[in-house]
Order: C-alpha cells, then sequence, then structure tokens
C-alpha cells in the first residue's frame, strides 16, 4: 500500500518549467502547455505532452513544408496522415507502403535498432488491413575506415535479416552508400509494402463514443521509454549511456501480431486501429481519439506488464514492440479474444473511448492524467524555422580536368569503390524470396524489384533512391533529381510509376543552413513529385542527425512502387544477349559535378564537387515513358538506368548482371552538334534522365524511328537511317581466344584502345571490397 | 494426392508450400495448426514448412518437435506416409528423430539466401525421381542453421544405405559431406534445406524444384 501511495504522490506531483525542460520542452512551449492546461501539469500528463510535442511526432519543424508535396492522383486511396499511404492498383486491391527511420537505435545499438526499425514499419502497413509482401531498406555509413563503421554494417545488417527473414517477409531492394558525413550518425530507413483488398483497409480514424479500448500483443515493459525525445535530440559523446532507450525486438511475436490481426480483420470486429510505435500507448491513443474526435478512458491497471512495480508514467512512454491498439465494436471483445488466445498473444480491453474530449489514464483506481485531447495533437507547435537559401556551388572548370591515363583503370576503381561495390554480403543476409513472389530482386545493380501480386499475373515494382551528394550541393536540383531517379528505375523495369514514400534526413533544424536543406530539397522533390504525377502518400522525417554540431549531408530517400500490368512484360539489367545492340536513351551533356568520378578519381570533396547536373523533368518523363513502351512491346532483352558513374559503370554493370563482354565504339558517344568533351566527361559524366537499352540488332531501325516520333533523343544516333546507329555491341563471352571478347572494350578512332578490362577481372574487383572489408581486422 | 501442411507459429513457408502443392498436383492441402492433436484421414503426404518456427527460440525446431501435432505426424510417416521437411520442417523432422543428425550454424555464422547449385544423388526415390539424368539443378536456400552433422557412422550409413537425397555442388553452410538433403530408413520421410516450393517457375528461385513435387505425384 505505501509503495502505491509512493508512486501515486510520484506521478501526480504538480511539475515546473524546470521539469518541462528536462522532458525537451522549451520555453515558449511550457508556455503553450500551461495556457492550454490552465494549469501546471503532473508527471504523467508533462510525459505525454513531451512526446506527442516532440519532434518525431509533431514534424513541429517540418509541417508547414510538407504541406508543400503534392499527395493525390487518380491512383491515391489514402495519402500522409495515416499510418501508411494507400494506392489503388486495380481490381479492387490496394498497394499500402511507407518508409521509417530508425537511425539513432540503429547507432547506439545496431542489431536492436535495426531489427525493430523494420518490426515497427511493418506494423504501420498491417495495421491499415495489408498483408506485408516486400521490405526495402537504405542505409548509410560513415566512412569505411572510421573504427565504428564496420561494427554498425555488421550489426545493422543482422537486424535487419534477424528481423526480417523471421517474420517471412522477403527483403527485395535497398541501398547502401558510405560517406565520412554519416561517421557519427548513421541512417537506416526501411520501408515496408503490403497488400490489402480495397474494401478491407482500416484506420486510425473512426472512434465513436462507448466501445472497448483493446490492447493486444507483447506485454509492456520498461524497453524504450522516452525513445521519442531521444530521436528528436542530437547525439553528443556519451550517448551510449542512451543504450537503455533502444527497444528490443521479438519477430516471432510480430509474426503471430500479423496473422492474429489479418484474421481478425477478416471479421467486423474492429473500428480503429493503431500499431503502438514511437511514443507506445500515449501515441496511439492519442491519434485514435483525436482522428475519431472522441476521448478515453483507460485503466493501466490492465495493461499486461512484463516488469513489476511499473509506473502511470513508464507504462504510458514505454516503447515496447509488437503491441498494436484497436477500438472494437460493441460485443466483439469475445470474437478478438478467441484470435488473439489462438496465437498465444495477450489481449486485454483496458479502456472504453467516452464523449468527453479528455483523455484520462488511472493507477491503482486514482485518475493520475486527465488532458483534453486536441491540444495534444492539433496545437502542437508548427513553427517556422528561420532558414537561409543554400549557397549555390561554382560550376565545375572542365577545361582544368586531367585525362586519366588508364580508362579501365578507372572503371575498375569507380566499380570497386564503397557505394558502388556489390553489396552481396549485405543482400545474401536476407530472405528475398519467402512467399513465393519474388520476380527480381534488385539489390545488386538493378533499378527496382519486381513482386508478383500474388495469385495474378500483375506485378508491384519497387525502389529507393536518394544522391546525398547531390541534394549536398544543390537541395532544390538534388530533391527535383532523387524524385526523377525513382521515376526512372521503376520506369526501366516496365512499371508505371504511381506513388513514393518519403523519408527526410536531415541534421539540426535550429539551424538556418540545415533548415535551408530541408525547404530547398521539399521544395525541389515537390516540383518533381507534381511534373512527373507522382505524389508523396506517406513518409517519415528524421532531424536533428546531428552530433557535437556536425549534421549529415541531406539526406531524402524516396521510396517508390509502381504497377506492371503484365508480368511477362518486363526487364532487367540481367538480360542482354550476344549481338544486341546498346542504344542510349538521353543526352550525354558532359556533368562532373557532384558525381562518383569527381569523388572517387579527382579527390575533391565538398564545395569544390560543384553543382549536380540539372533535371528536365519533360524530358525525364519523356524518356521514361519511352523506355517503358519498348520493354511493353518486347524490343528490349534488358534496360538499366546510367546514374553513378556515368555510362561506363552503367554498362559494366550490364555486362555484369548478363555474364557478357562489351565493345563500346567511343566515337558514337560523342553527342552530336556539340564540341567533342575529353573522354572521361563522356564515360562518366551523370546527365540526368538516360537509360541504356540492349535490343536485337533488328529492332534497331524500328527503336530509333518511335525516338524520332515521340522526341527522344537517342544521343549516339546521327540518323535513324543509319545503318550503325548502336553505341556498342555486347559480345558473346568467347572461349578466350577472340580480341575483346571477355573484355569490357572501348573503341575509338582517336585511341585506339581506351579501355580494355577483362570482365572477370571487374567482378572480382566488384564483388570483392565489401566482403573482404567486413573480413579484414580495424 | 491427399497433403497436408503442418502450420507452426513462426512457420513462413506454409503459404508457398501449399501453392507449389496446389500448382503441381491441382488440389489444395489441408492446412494444419500445431495445436490439432490430429491429422486428417487418408493423406499421402505431409509437408513440414519452412519458416522460424518458435522464432528459433532455445533451438531450432525444437520447440516445434515438441508440438501436440508431432504424434499424428509420426504415426504418419511409421503407417508409411510420405513426409517432406523444408528448411525448418528438416530441422524440425532431426529434432524429431524422424531424421538422424542435426542442424548447426552455418560455418560463416551468417543467414545466407541464394540460389544453390545441387546434385540429386539418385534418381530412384519418391522425391527425386523427376531429376533422373540430371547432374545438377538450382534450388535456392535461405536459412541461418543448415550445417548438418551426424556421427561418422551415421553419416557412413546413410552414404551406404544411399539415403542423402541431395548434396551440394558448393558447400554453403559447411555441411558433413556436403548434404543438403536426407532420406529415412524407409525412404519415405526427406529433409532437405533447399526450397524447392521457391524454385515453381516465374520466380528469382528458377524451376527446378518442381521436381520433388512431380516425383511425389508420380510416386502417388
Amino acid at each position: 500500500m505505501t509503495l502505491e501511495t509512493d508512486i501515486l504522490a510520484h506521478l501526480r506531483a504538480e511539475q515546473g518549467q524546470a521539469d518541462g525542460a528536462e522532458h525537451g520542452i522549451n520555453a515558449e512551449e511550457w508556455e503553450r502547455l500551461t495556457s492550454r492546461l490552465g494549469r501546471a501539469p503532473n508527471l504523467v500528463e508533462l510525459g505525454v505532452y513531451s512526446v506527442m510535442w516532440s519532434e518525431h511526432c509533431s514534424y513541429k519543424s517540418s509541417r508547414r513544408h510538407l504541406s508543400k508535396f503534392p499527395t493525390k492522383n487518380e491512383h491515391v486511396i489514402q495519402g500522409p496522415g495515416e499510418n501508411a499511404g494507400v494506392i489503388d492498383i486495380g481490381d479492387g486491391q490496394a498497394a499500402i507502403f511507407k518508409m521509417e527511420s530508425h537511425n539513432h537505435p540503429s547507432y547506439i545499438e545496431p542489431y536492436q535498432g535495426a531489427a525493430t526499425g523494420v518490426g515497427g514499419i511493418l506494423r504501420d502497413v498491417f495495421t491499415m488491413g495489408a498483408r506485408p509482401i516486400a521490405l526495402v531498406n537504405a542505409l548509410r555509413f560513415g566512412d569505411p575506415s572510421h573504427p565504428k563503421t564496420r561494427s554498425l554494417v555488421a550489426g545493422v545488417v543482422a537486424g535487419i535479416g534477424g528481423y526480417g527473414n523471421c517474420v517471412g517477409v522477403p527483403t527485395v531492394a535497398g541501398e547502401t552508400q558510405f560517406d565520412k558525413g554519416y561517421n557519427g550518425n548513421i541512417l537506416v530507413n526501411a520501408m515496408a509494402v503490403g497488400l490489402a483488398d480495397q474494401d478491407k483497409i482500416f484506420y486510425a480514424r473512426g472512434a465513436t463514443p462507448g466501445n472497448p479500448i483493446f490492447y493486444v500483443g507483447s506485454k509492456t515493459g520498461r524497453d524504450g521509454i522516452h525513445g521519442a525525445t531521444m530521436a528528436s535530440a542530437e547525439f553528443s559523446e556519451g550517448d551510449e549511456e542512451k543504450r537503455p532507450t533502444v527497444q528490443v525486438g521479438d519477430p516471432f511475436t510480430e509474426k503471430l501480431l500479423i496473422e492474429a490481426c489479418l484474421e481478425l480483420m477478416a471479421t467486423d470486429a474492429i473500428q480503429a486501429i493503431q500499431d503502438m510505435g514511437a511514443a507506445g500507448l500515449t501515441s496511439s491513443s492519442v491519434e485514435m481519439a483525436d482522428k475519431g474526435g472522441v476521448g478515453i478512458e483507460m485503466d493501466l491497471d490492465k495493461v499486461p506488464q512484463r516488469e513489476e512495480d511499473m509506473t502511470a508514467y513508464e507504462i504510458m512512454l514505454s516503447e515496447s514492440q509488437e503491441r498494436m491498439l484497436m477500438v472494437l465494436r460493441p460485443g466483439k471483445e469475445d470474437v478478438a479474444k478467441a484470435i488473439f488466445a489462438k496465437y498465444d498473444l495477450d489481449a486485454e480491453v483496458i479502456g472504453m473511448t467516452t464523449d468527453t474530449g479528455h483523455m484520462v489514464l488511472k493507477q491503482f483506481g486514482e485518475v493520475v492524467c486527465d488532458i483534453p485531447v486536441a491540444p495534444l495533437a492539433e496545437d502542437a507547435p508548427n513553427y517556422d524555422r528561420p532558414w537561409v537559401e543554400p549557397k549555390p556551388r561554382k560550376p565545375l572548370d572542365s577545361a582544368s580536368i586531367p585525362e586519366p591515363e588508364d580508362y579501365g583503370e578507372v572503371l575498375l576503381k569507380l566499380m570497386s569503390s564503397p557505394d558502388m561495390a556489390s553489396k552481396r554480403w549485405i543482400w545474401e543476409q536476407y530472405d528475398r524470396h519467402v512467399m513465393g513472389d519474388t520476380i527480381d530482386s534488385s539489390q545488386s545493380m538493378g533499378d527496382a524489384a519486381i513482386v508478383r501480386i500474388h495469385g495474378t499475373n500483375k506485378a508491384l515494382a519497387i525502389c529507393s533512391d536518394c544522391n546525398p551528394h547531390y541534394v549536398a550541393a544543390d537541395p532544390y536540383e538534388g530533391g527535383k533529381a532523387t524524385v526523377a531517379e525513382a521515376y526512372r528505375n521503376l520506369s526501366a523495369v516496365g512499371a508505371r510509376p504511381i506513388a513514393i514514400t518519403d523519408n527526410l534526413n536531415f541534421g539540426n533544424p535550429e539551424r538556418p543552413e540545415v533548415m535551408g536543406q530541408i525547404v530547398r530539397a521539399i521544395e525541389g522533390m515537390a516540383e518533381g513529385c507534381r511534373a512527373l504525377d507522382f505524389p508523396v502518400v506517406s513518409g517519415n522525417v528524421s532531424l536533428y542527425n546531428e552530433t557535437d554540431g556536425v549534421g549529415i549531408p541531406p539526406t531524402p530517400v524516396v521510396g517508390g512502387v509502381g504497377l506492371i500490368e503484365d508480368v511477362s512484360k518486363i526487364a532487367t539489367l540481367k538480360g542482354a544477349q550476344p549481338g544486341d545492340a546498346l542504344i542510349l536513351i538521353g543526352e550525354t551533356k558532359g556533368h562532373l559535378g557532384a558525381s562518383l568520378y569527381a569523388r572517387e578519381i579527382l579527390g575533391l570533396e565538398g564545395d569544390a564537387l560543384g553543382p549536380p547536373p540539372p533535371v528536365d523533368l519533360e524530358t525525364e518523363k519523356r524518356n521514361a515513358n519511352f523506355v517503358r513502351s519498348l520493354i511493353e512491346q518486347g524490343l528490349v532483352n534488358a534496360v538499366h538506368d546510367v546514374s553513378d558513374g556515368g555510362i561506363a559503370c552503367a554498362v559494366a554493370e550490364m555486362a555484369l548482371g548478363s555474364d557478357l563482354a562489351v565493345v563500346l565504339d567511343a566515337d558514337e558517344l560523342w553527342p552530336y552538334s556539340e564540341k567533342r568533351l575529353p573522354f572521361s566527361q563522356i564515360l562518366f559524366e551523370e546527365s540526368a534522365g538516360r537509360t541504356l537499352v540492349s535490343t536485337p540488332r533488328s529492332n534497331v531501325p524500328i527503336i530509333g524511328k518511335s525516338a524520332r516520333d515521340k522526341g527522344v533523343a537517342l544521343s549516339c544516333m546521327t540518323s535513324v537511317a543509319d545503318v550503325n546507329p548502336s553505341i556498342g555491341e555486347v559480345s558473346e563471352k568467347g572461349e578466350g581466344s577472340k580480341f575483346g571478347y571477355e573484355d569490357i572494350t572501348i573503341v575509338s578512332e582517336d585511341i585506339a584502345v581506351s579501355l580494355r578490362l577483362p570482365l572477370a577481372r571487374l567482378r572480382e574487383a566488384h564483388e570483392g571490397w565489401l566482403p573482404q572489408y567486413m573480413s579484414s581486422v580495424a | 494426392m491427399k497433403s497436408a501442411v503442418i502450420v507452426f507459429p513462426g512457420s513462413n513457408c506454409d503459404r508457398d508450400a501449399a501453392v507449389a502443392l496446389q500448382a503441381v498436383t491441382g488440389q489444395s492441402p489441408a492446412m494444419v495448426w500445431h495445436k490439432e492433436a490430429g491429422l486428417p484421414d487418408g493423406l499421402d503426404l505431409v509437408v513440414v514448412p519452412g519458416g522460424f518456427s518458435y522464432g528459433d527460440y532455445l533451438r531450432c525446431g525444437a520447440m516445434a518437435g515438441n508440438s501436440p501435432i508431432i504424434g499424428a505426424l509420426k504415426a504418419h510417416a511409421e503407417r508409411g506416409g510420405y513426409v517432406l521437411g523444408i528448411c525448418n520442417g528438416f530441422q524440425i523432422l532431426c529434432e524429431t528423430g524422424l531424421l538422424p543428425g542435426a542442424l548447426m550454424r552455418n560455418a560463416s555464422l551468417h543467414f545466407v539466401c541464394k540460389p544453390q547449385d545441387l546434385k540429386p544423388e539418385s534418381a530412384n526415390t519418391a522425391f527425386t525421381s523427376a531429376y533422373d539424368g540430371r547432374e545438377a539443378v538450382s534450388i535456392p536456400i535461405a536459412h541461418h542453421d543448415g550445417n548438418y552433422f551426424a556421427d561418422e557412422a551415421t553419416l557412413d550409413t546413410l552414404e551406404g544405405e544411399g539415403r542423402v537425397a541431395f548434396r551440394y555442388l558448393g558447400n554453403p553452410n559447411g555441411s558433413a559431406r556436403d548434404i543438403a538433403g536426407i532420406l529415412s530408413e524407409n525412404d519415405r520421410v526427406l529433409g532437405m534445406m533447399p526450397h524447392p516450393e521457391r524454385a515453381m517457375g516465374d520466380h528469382e528461385g528458377g524451376s527446378d524444384g518442381r521436381g520433388v513435387f512431380e516425383s511425389l505425384v508420380g510416386a502417388i
């Protein structure tokens, strides 16, 4: 009894502004809080406010800018604001998807941080009634030479695999990059895609008063308390001590939770549902109450608890994983309990919705929290943080760029650089095939994964993209480029791009230059989304990715989803055939600014890297549509988008993927009607809007004519009537005797043999870097 | 062919197995929850599917091997019924004693998912007859604990009795004598780490897995 009395006294003690500050509530917010409440909060109430008003939950620094994103097109069923975005994919079905970060926890405890990131994003998707069918992860680590990088890679990869493999959802796409800008703040962004029937989609909205609040899943423990607040602050040295705020994942329970929830969703028992993610029981209950316009009353003694003597404060702020909260329709408690009993999961009615508009919490029979719901969500701070226009960079002085002596060595170095090297060591640790619908997983160099819509002849294409070097160089153009690349990648496998989810990773928004990156990147992305009819349907913002005052490179990651109507009409980079002609769609303009070549070969850094290639969105759209039409007509054998490392790397990747050598005629690569550029500024430059296709020679005339009709530039062609308009020829991998047949060879009138690189040597370097790095001792 | 797929908590290839059976036999298998005490009457084949039964907690397959349904599975096997254990199913069959040996953590200590070349050791079994004349087939693997272990005498017995069904070509996990799949004494129970149900065509896994199911249709 004494203990209960002590706990209650502790919970109900009036809090002052200093207590608020300890909870991350600044002076202005404290003023707002106390004036809305008309009194000072007690400890539980302060805890609830602090998480609901954290950056992580309230988007208080980014909200006004996020509204610039287009969020609708004819396919969008649900845009931002729910657990995940929903798009119409025909035949009464919907794809439901979202990307979310778990950056801060993954740096502190890489295995559990990454694992629970996967678990959390899966819950966002199946909460809405979807069966998860694909996982994607976008990872950014520090410089490979940084002492922490190797163990972070190992931990994050093991965590993603450990969770995703066990839960039985294939990990089909992803990207991994390294840069010293992430030394103190790695990025772990996970995306999940699910499939649902349009008439069986569940929302957080819709709760009415007088219905039972139903808690299901794992018991509540003390793990993850204040995780959302941690994710809303900078790191400083010694933050490993924050480890107890990282949650522990249990994919086995998640698997049971998926099956139990989907089974319950097949009945009509659920009125509203919300997963317990960041800020756990607090955020899930407030979200449902706010969206339904109802009050809630919960008896926290009924919450299943894993540990003894937990206080209301701890129960409300715990981020224990694998939990869901629902509002049931009246009289459905028994149906629901029976289903969860089958899976041996906890399931309890812990309260009721009310018509008071208040959140009332009780512990030991006493009220420990009584606050109005609306201010928690709707009156959350919405800052217009000061920002400065990012400084434009001076273009590279192309005249002063030295030409390399050996182009083969350059290609070898680029293809084995940390960003370009094969990530096989990573993706072979992920189950890519479970569920039996993976047509193509795209981890190694591919443009987008292709996952069949179960039981149909249709498929979803899924990709994740961001080039932070472009965004750092010019946030607006970089933002456009990110969206454009996703559009191009989905088109390159034959899909019609439909919508994106985004994960905006930036530094401290209270610094005007970082805020400038955020604002301009969002505006650039929004411009790309508008022009390409490629709206944002869900997303996540991760700010304060900063350690001791040093922020990450701006990294707005885009997860794209497209639809393939006929799964027999697809392309990947693996299908090139001996004797094929290679055609480059799009124009080569000599942009080395912010390129892989400028970083890896020229050794440039920071502003010296220059601006990124500009993106012309109309051209981008025209070219992507053209590529898609070629795939639909079955005119091409292989397709690959041209991005990092330019044509040379795109050709090399196609050669490796198809296991065929290539002879390129460099003289066909010169941009016609322009002055001749140095060789490096053709081969490795990164002009936007380009795609490489491999096609039987007999198709070249028809492709040329079609391009001319549609105003699409084939930069290699002087005329469609040209008897030899291709830029190269895919050669058969021979018996090793004939010149060039096992090499990637580039020939030119100017330079007899400019580049000659044995495919086997390229493969060894490309495949070798990551396993060697991971197995070497620090 | 009348078949059933056992579903444990944490099984995640149960649907894939059912889809494969349906595709090859034209009949849907019965899906049997692990808490059931019995299997449907008249079954020809029981599939113990892949996944992470009980989260692989304690030891892969150990808890599933003590589920209520296991009694009925053993009875089915004793009657001479066919049993196919895939991946976690193989681990479970070893735990139940229906197959000898054990599957330890991969030698690399990493989970590995990739297409895997296999050598069907004999086409004279109910599970492999469709591979007659094939020196190598490619069937994907995806496991963390596929490193087959048994004592030397047991391995000699397995080899001597022709009970090694598949061998790895390029050992991915450290398995003794490159063993990827083994048969019971009566050749009616097969446990294998590779996933034939993921190689049914129109999939990254290829189509070589069909042979296992087609062989069974032929035998039954």
